[in-house]
């Protein structure tokens, strides 16, 4: 019983990992530019289809695979960059809801510009050679993919944390997470660096897409239920903040996984569960500040 | 090296400043001392284009900067140091310092550590862990690394023990000696008249007085009730 648990755990953990990933970028966005960016789900959804046309086009799964990986992201960073400069810019100045808006909106054309370019049907993904079996955990089989997203989790966990703490831009965001009019007193082109955060977010929403793509479906409607995993994550573990994100990740990967061993009927209740849970006893988030 | 003239600022519908001109000198240390509320902070905001001016003109050695943002203000040569402190409370001493470091000048960390050995000594220490006078000279330094040709300052000392203030005092003191072009906002007619070069007295958003030190110690009779309440 207790290696299933395990073994289900470890399941919810690479689960986990993708939410991370995407989350991180969400949290980035909305720490610095207090941009609740509903977009950041199309992001997501759109690498998964630029990494399903990029597999098909290539041919080979390896390959393919690896080329969406160094297309899908960078692309999807631009396509964000655009958005930024050319969109969310213009109403920085304007209340919230403005900007709620305009990101529903464009989640909304994302979506019927992913309909008219790849159809609704559903696509599939092949994992890449040498990552399509199973590694043995005390005795038990698990997906060897599922252990590399766990690998890459981390490796992208502690490079956003050396971005952020050893470099001179991370530093810069963080200063801007905590007071943007100030640090543009500063001398910093804080509209620039809004751009940067956004176009490194989108990127890292893309990732995510790129990552979930061989182990989830690539189908329309992915945008919004990872995106409101994402804004779970954020608010559990604290906007702004990467590690938080993590943690929150983490919690709801394992905790939805875990829980359908248990409550079958109750798990995806679990993650919000724990969600009102942080609310009501931390409302600024695990690792959050009061501000 | 810096000329406002006839400066209109609102916050949203309220008028908060009514044709200020206010003239700083290459080297002058300027003193804007006024009541709470009368304009002193949106001056010196306007100056830094976070509150921007409606009407008027801000020249910055014959440039005009009143429409430029913020980060270009303070790249062509202007620091600014908040009232309310402003630290990067999540960011360690040093990195508050690095994110501000632009090596064009005299300033850098290892200078302004001098300036300040208490900062030194709290380096690693996140800025929101700091006290009070610690924030401050945090503050100070962190727009003396970017190397400003001319630094605003707004009540470096509101709300510090005597000590922190005394230490401040004798630090803008030795900043004025090594010709630091200065522009202050202060309560203290004391402090501002054993500093100052020239002083303005704001009264509810206007020039209510404007001489130089001299002048307005000779005319301390007709500036104490402007800043009495």
């Amino acid at each position: 019983m207790m290696d299933e648990i395990l073994i289900q755990a470890l399941s919810g953990l690479s689960r986990g990992m993708v939410l991370f990933v995407v989350a991180s970028g969400l949290t980035l966005i909305f720490g610095t530019m207090r941009i609740a960016n509903f977009a950041h789900g199309s992001f997501y959804m759109l690498a998964a289809f630029l990494t399903y046309s990029v597999a098909t086009m290539v041919g080979d799964r390896t390959w393919g695979f690896l080329a969406a990986l160094c297309l899908a992201p960078p692309i999807v960073a631009g396509v964000g960059a655009l958005i930024e400069w050319g969109l969310l810019k213009r109403i920085a100045t304007r209340p919230h809801q403005y900007q709620l808006i305009l990101t529903y909106a464009i989640t909304l054309i994302v979506a019927d510009g992913i309909k008219m370019l790849w159809g609704s049907d559903y696509r599939t993904v092949a994992r890449p050679a040498g990552l399509d079996g199973a590694i043995t955990i005390l005795d038990m089989p698990f997906p060897t993919y599922n252990a590399m997203l766990i690998l890459v989790g981390v490796l992208i966990a502690v490079g956003l944390h050396l971005l952020l703490t050893r470099t001179r831009f991370g530093k810069t965001i963080r200063a801007a997470v905590a007071d943007g009019e100030m640090i543009g007193a500063l001398g910093v082109n804080v509209q620039r660096l809004f751009t940067g955060v956004f176009a490194l977010g989108a990127g890292l929403a893309g990732l995510g897409g790129v990552l979930a793509a061989p182990v989830g479906s690539v189908s329309l409607g992915i945008d919004s239920s990872i995106i409101i995993e994402s804004f779970a994550v954020i608010i559990i573990g604290g906007v702004g903040n990467v590690m938080g994100a993590l943690i929150g990740a983490v919690l709801i990967g394992v905790v939805h996984a875990v829980g359908i061993l248990f409550v079958p009927k109750l798990a995806i209740a679990f993650v919000f569960i724990a969600l009102c849970a942080v609310l009501l006893i931390r409302p600024q988030g695990l690792l959050g500040r009061n501000t | 090296m810096l000329t406002c003239e006839a400066i209109n600022t609102f916050y949203g519908p309220a008028h908060v400043l009514f044709d200020v001109d206010v003239k700083v000198g290459e080297g002058d240390m300027v003193c804007l001392i006024g009541r709470n509320g009368v304009g002193k902070s949106t001056c010196l905001k306007s100056i830094m284009g976070i509150a921007p001016v409606t009407t008027g003109q801000i020249r910055l050695d014959g440039t005009e900067i009143s429409a430029l943002p913020p980060y270009r203000i303070a790249r062509a040569g202007i620091g600014y140091v908040p009232e309310d402190r402003r630290v990067f409370a999540d960011l360690t001493v040093e990195e508050n310092l690095e994110v501000a470091e632009r090596h064009d000048g005299p300033w850098n960390r290892k200078a302004v550590y001098e300036l300040f050995p208490a900062l030194q000594e709290f380096r690693a220490r996140r800025g929101g862990l700091l006290s009070g006078g610690q924030q401050q000279m945090l503050t100070i330094a962190r727009t003396l690394v970017g190397n400003p040709r001319l630094l605003l300052i707004d009540e470096p000392t509101e709300g510090l023990s005597p000590l922190v203030v005394r230490t401040l005092e004798d630090m803008i003191r030795g900043l004025k000696a090594k010709g630091q072009t200065m522009l202050l906002a202060a309560q203290d007619l004391r402090f501002s008249l054993s500093v100052a070069d020239v002083i303005y007295v704001l009264d509810r958003g206007r020039v209510a007085y404007c001489g130089d030190r001299a002048q307005a110690s000779a005319d301390i009779e007709r500036i104490r009730p402007i800043l009495s309440v």
